[in-house]
């Protein structure tokens, strides 16, 4: 498999988000509008590229016994060292997504790849699989951010183009929700039947 | 009266799914079925009240040596090895219990809203009428046990609709996960009903 | 591929992995630590720039707390050329919708608003979160009022302040803030005033 074919699964045929259904959590909580979408996106990607490639190069000399143990203590200080660049580099970034930062931790994507592709996957693989599946999710949760930011804000990316208020209820929790619902319904029906 | 507070908000207002959106994972995945949504509930809880409990502990440990930036990597290799232990023991002593709730425990770890309670009871100030401080040891493992059951109730309220949807008919496109974040979506606005309630 | 677990390679393995770890992290809180004390400073100097007009000297530096019942109120005391150009308070209340919210806010020496800059917030994004001027012109209501002709409570309380819509909430709570600040303007006052 090709570099490139790497990277592109993770963004359509493999794409955690509309396929895989993994971290929920971050994808709801942090889609307020699309500049958050992508924030949380490019910051889960960081980790999931790092991890990667460290875990592929660690995996070899680990026992299979401690080995989840081990991944989530490297993933844990990656998260660590994000959240400390975060804070000197993006601060109000840093503020908006919060409790969301620490918990990518347990963000299953990152561990899910750790287990699943760079453990016995060399390290150049392993970190085009992150960027792979990073862009991926970070790409579902900016179109996720766009949406709830169109209909709920009336704005795209920051930009106001609607004078007063949109439907509020896509800024709020019910949104988040129905929102991911429709666009996995569009998925299923417009790229999942073309690419089987 | 404080503690009512707590509960009240962690359970109704501020409910951990559906307006905090923590615990999705689980929320989604194993709500099939009514009995299998208490099971993970309770697994959960007994989880979340001795990880807050522990890491409560430890945050005051970790402020005193000035190394808060260690929370995350000190936090996250508790809860893991908290779920073991409660594995363990749960296997030694009560095995009926560990049939119950055993193959719900691995499940756990990787389950944000133990991890997001047990960061969020540390670092945020909540509110009692006028007044605003940090919660204390008691009220944290409240909070974190009220938040549990608060994630409870949402699963086990989903979980009876989705037993529901299984028996309807529901277009190609939206059967399975899209449709049950849709209908999570009304739920989450039905539960903001409660806000403005403390 | 991984090794075989036997208990003295997997205590080791864990060990090993949480030491390097936890060194790397010492190291890059140590290499951030000051760079985040800067941003957090720079933050406070530019909602202080915010609120006042033009000054001179680093009111940072000059700050003094101020006790307003038993809350200590953040002064900083802004000057150009030697003359006193006005105070930004950091006030706060803790009767938001989502727990404290904490203001800036501007007086001129004679104890006129001059602006408002909201600090840190927990209100609802799309609805309470309008006090931010980033986000609706409701802050603007009160540059250039004083509190001694302007009543500091929401209209549906008999006060001046026009609520925002759906969001009274934080409109009091706003307005609690700004009261707490003009109790704390009015106490430098009095000191002053004792001094002469």
């Amino acid at each position: 498999m090709g570099k490139l074919k790497m990277i592109t699964r993770g963004i359509i045929q493999e794409n955690p988000t509309f396929v895989l259904i993994l971290g929920m959590c971050p994808t709801l909580g942090t889609t307020i509008s699309a500049i958050n979408g992508m924030g949380m996106g490019l910051a889960t990607t960081f980790v999931l590229i790092l991890s990667n490639m460290v875990v592929s190069l660690i995996a070899g000399w680990i026992p299979s016994k401690v080995r989840i143990p081990s991944y989530i203590v490297v993933i844990a200080s990656l998260v660590t060292i994000l959240q400390l660049l975060m804070q000197v580099f993006v601060p109000s970034l840093y503020e908006t997504l919060g409790l969301f930062i620490p918990l990518i931790v347990v963000n299953c994507i990152v561990l899910g790849r750790a287990e699943a592709f760079a453990n016995r996957n060399t390290v150049l693989n392993s970190a085009c699989d992150g960027i792979g599946t990073g862009l991926g999710f970070t790409l579902s949760l900016t179109v996720l951010g766009l949406v709830r930011e169109v209909l709920g804000s009336g704005s795209a990316f920051g930009w106001k183009f609607l004078e007063g208020d949109g439907i509020l209820a896509f800024v709020l929790a019910p949104g988040a929700f129905i929102a991911l619902g429709y666009l996995m319904v569009l998925y299923n029906k417009f790229v999942k039947s073309k690419i089987q | 009266m404080e503690y009512i507070i707590l509960i009240i908000s962690a359970v109704f207002v501020n409910n951990v799914v559906l307006s905090q959106f923590l615990g999705i994972c689980p929320f989604l995945g194993v709500s099939n079925k009514v009995s299998t949504a208490i099971g993970m509930s309770g697994a959960v809880a007994f989880v979340m009240a001795i990880s807050t409990l522990v890491t409560y502990l430890l945050q005051q440990l970790l402020v005193a040596l000035q190394i808060e930036f260690m929370q995350t990597l000190v936090f996250i290799l508790v809860i893991a090895s908290l779920v073991q232990m409660v594995e363990i023991v749960l296997k030694k002593i009560s095995p009926s219990l560990y049939q119950a709730l055993g193959i719900f425990l691995p499940l756990i770890t990787t389950n944000c809203c133990v991890l997001g309670v047990a960061i969020m009871v540390v670092s945020k100030e909540f509110t009692f009428g006028d007044q605003v401080h940090m919660l204390n040891l008691a009220q944290s493992v409240v909070y974190a046990t009220a938040c549990a059951v608060g994630f409870g109730l949402a699963m086990v309220i989903f979980a009876g609709i989705r037993e529901q949807l299984e028996l309807s008919e529901v277009p190609k496109a939206f059967r399975g996960v899209p449709i049950a974040l849709v209908t999570a979506g009304i739920l989450a606005m039905a539960f903001m009903g409660f806000s403005g309630l403390v | 591929m991984a090794k075989v677990s036997s208990f003295r390679n997997m205590v080791l393995c864990l060990f090993l992995i949480c030491f390097v770890c936890s060194g790397l992290l010492a190291v890059v809180n140590a290499l951030t630590q000051e760079p985040i004390a800067a941003v957090n400073l720079a933050k406070t100097n530019q909602s202080i720039a915010a609120v006042l007009p033009a000054f001179d000297n680093e009111p940072s530096q000059d700050q003094f707390d101020v006790m307003v019942g038993s809350d200590a109120i953040a002064v900083y005391p802004a000057s150009l050329q030697g003359n006193l150009v006005g105070y930004a308070i950091k006030t706060f209340s803790n009767k938001g919708f989502g727990g404290r919210i904490t203001l800036m806010v501007g007086f001129l020496p004679d104890g006129t608003i001059y602006n408002t800059s909201v600090v840190s917030h927990g209100e609802t994004p799309g609805l309470g979160d309008k006090m931010d001027a980033s986000k609706s012109n409701f802050s603007e209501q009160f540059k250039g009022v004083h509190p001694a002709n302007f009543r500091l409570a929401v209209k549906k309380d008999g006060g001046d302040i026009d609520a925002i819509t759906a969001s009274t909430i934080t409109s009091r709570a706003f307005a609690d803030a700004l009261k707490r600040a003009y109790e704390a303007y009015q106490l430098i006052e009095k000191t002053n005033e004792e001094e002469l």
